[in-house]
């Protein structure tokens, strides 16, 4: 028999993560579809005031512990291995963020449920749920089948409407007591970043440069083009990585997520880990060599070309209108 | 210490990737493989431990083409020792190349896993059945943290930088033996000249090791693979630099951008 379907419940500070409500909306599909219930986890230190923002859930399950305070990816795990056989779960979905990254594979490991990762998409077809994956950078895709409709899913951020599974009020709450083992990761403190340097949140023009600016030299042109169109210059994972460009100017995953008037990419391909930090930008033109680049696909406007041929360019015609002006 | 860094191949996404006839699987007859980038920050993050530390660094991969070079690389960049673990190792996912990896660090090490951090990156483009780290660290019994991206040893734990979003970062610490899966090391990944490479090439010898697939209870299988058909593509500029300059100076002007 089917049966119901977890979701982990992910926060952060004391806020429940946009990530989660993406996976209960999409949750309640795939709920309705397969006529079992849908459950919310919930877990950690003071965490129950989360409750009231799940009303989507059929039932809320609630650990609550003084030691799950940033709890590490195996004790996580430890705890839905004990819900998933509890409640004869068969399906648990799982932010495919940073805070969450780790628990999937450790949770397959003790339950022997298969994992899928990187999933964008999920259709229903006949009595089985068809996960498509994208792999290799957002350049090739995969269907996936659960045997059973079994098994624990990753979900990539972005990917499912996050006001779908918005709904205020609670569910009933059933808090489970699991015993804790001596945890083997620690958390010891956050740690916030640097302040005092251009904040690319609140910048309406960015221009930003990815792999594509070659070397630490070449960002003076970007810097020189944003000074024009008086924005700011971000960047790419792999450029910051590099050191070209300090943390503060990252976009993406782990960086900032910006939503500017224009985003201006210029040899960025447009990874996934990059398009989560900016897709919601109102205009996005990009300019990368590979006309396949996968940047192209959520750019509004885009031009296969070298940078450096189109920078200069711009540089002059952007200088050109503003001494019209 | 033995810091051990796991370096595993991936294709190059630069090139195109093309779909095998039996529409499930990649054609590899003109995929180009590199390491997969977080693997190189995690070799160099293990070889900045031993600059400050002291210890040996081991990298491991599973045999593949061209992988000597890799290897060789890895060895004129810092690493002590190279292993390569020989057998048909093709489309093996995280959860099989897990078993394999944790099969010979235990032969090799035994007793000696406690003095041990294996650091590998935090994922690849190709896990779809999820990084291969955390079940490395499960195989081992070992404790693991993932998106790593700064590592120090302080009175014999391990002190790691954990990146959450929007640049937040967590502080934990771990006891040893641990497994980390690096995201970004301290440094940019090291370049060596190619001279470098080829005198090592003569001078140490890589370790090749004998293994033989382990059994997989809950392996994926993949029932189709395609490309992503393009949605909302851009609206693609075209002429020379200065008209596309143009252009896309006129759009900012009627949004007044500019």
């Amino acid at each position: 028999m089917q049966g119901g379907i977890l979701v982990l419940t992910e926060h952060l500070k004391g806020e429940i993560t946009e990530i989660t409500y993406e996976m209960l909306g999409i949750g309640r599909k795939m709920a309705d579809f397969l006529k079992v219930p849908l459950y919310p986890v919930v877990l950690g230190r003071n965490v129950s005031h989360l409750t009231s923002h799940l009303g989507i859930a059929d039932r809320i399950f609630l650990v609550e512990n003084p030691a799950l305070d940033m709890p590490s990816p195996n004790v996580v795990a430890s705890i839905l291995k004990n819900v998933v056989k509890e409640k004869q779960i068969s399906l648990v979905t799982i932010g495919g963020t940073n805070l969450s990254m780790g628990i999937g594979p450790k949770l397959s490991a003790f339950t022997a449920f298969p994992f899928i990762n990187f999933c964008k998409n999920i259709t229903f077809a006949d009595t089985s749920i068809l996960f498509t994956s994208q792999l290799f950078g957002g350049k090739i895709l995969t269907d996936t089948r659960l045997p059973n409709n079994r098994g624990i899913i990753s979900i990539l951020p972005g990917s499912f409407p996050a006001n779908a599974g918005k709904v205020e009020g609670s569910a009933s709450v059933e808090r489970l007591e699991i015993p804790l083992g001596e945890p083997e990761v620690i958390f010891r403190k956050f740690i916030e970043p640097e302040a005092g340097d251009v904040d690319i949140t609140r910048q309406g023009i960015l221009v930003a440069v990815g792999r594509g600016i070659q070397n630490q030299e070449n960002i003076s042109l970007a810097e020189e083009l944003a000074g024009i169109l008086r924005g700011a210059v971000c960047a790419s994972r792999p450029v910051v990585d590099q050191g070209w460009l300090p943390l503060t100017r990252q976009v993406g995953k782990s960086g900032m997520t910006v939503k500017p008037k224009l985003y201006l990419a210029l040899g960025i391909s447009g990874a996934p880990e990059h398009q989560e930090g900016m897709r919601n930008s109102q205009l996005i033109i990009a300019v990368n060599t590979d006309p396949k680049a996968p940047i192209f696909d959520i750019a509004h406007y885009g031009a296969a070309m070298d940078i450096f041929e189109v920078i200069p360019a711009l540089i002059e015609e952007a200088r050109k209108r503003k001494g019209a002006g | 210490m033995n810091w051990v860094v796991i370096l595993k191949m991936v294709p190059d996404t630069v090139e195109e990737l093309m779909v095998a006839e039996d529409g499930r699987s990649l054609d590899t007859q003109w995929l180009r493989m590199i390491v997969s980038e977080p693997d190189e920050h995690a070799l160099e993050e293990a070889i900045l431990l031993k600059e400050r530390c002291g210890g040996t660094v081991t990298a491991i991969t599973l045999e593949a083409p061209e992988v000597d070079e890799i290897l060789y690389t890895a060895l004129a960049r810092g690493a002590d020792r190279a292993v390569k673990i020989s057998g048909e190792w093709t489309g093996l996912r995280s959860t099989a190349t897990a078993q394999i990896f944790s099969t010979y660090i235990k032969d090799w090490l035994g007793q000696n896993l406690s003095e041990t951090l294996v650091l590998t990156g935090s994922q690849a483009i190709d896990d779809l059945e999820g990084e291969m780290a955390p079940y490395l660290a499960h195989h081992l019994g070992t404790p693991y943290v993932g998106v790593v991206s700064g590592v120090r040893l302080e009175e014999g734990k391990v002190i790691i930088m954990k990146e959450f979003a929007g640049g937040l970062r967590g502080e934990f610490e771990l006891s040893l033996p641990a497994v980390l899966g690096i995201q970004s090391a301290e440094k940019p990944p090291r370049y060596v000249p190619v001279a470098k490479v080829r005198s090592i090439m003569k001078s140490v010898k890589i370790d090749t090791v004998e293994s033989s697939l382990p059994e997989i209870p809950a392996s994926l299988s993949v029932e189709k693979m395609y490309k992503p058909e393009i949605a909302g593509r851009a609206e693609m500029l075209a002429g020379t630099p200065e008209e596309i300059a143009k252009r896309i100076v006129e759009i900012l002007a009627e949004r007044g951008l500019i």
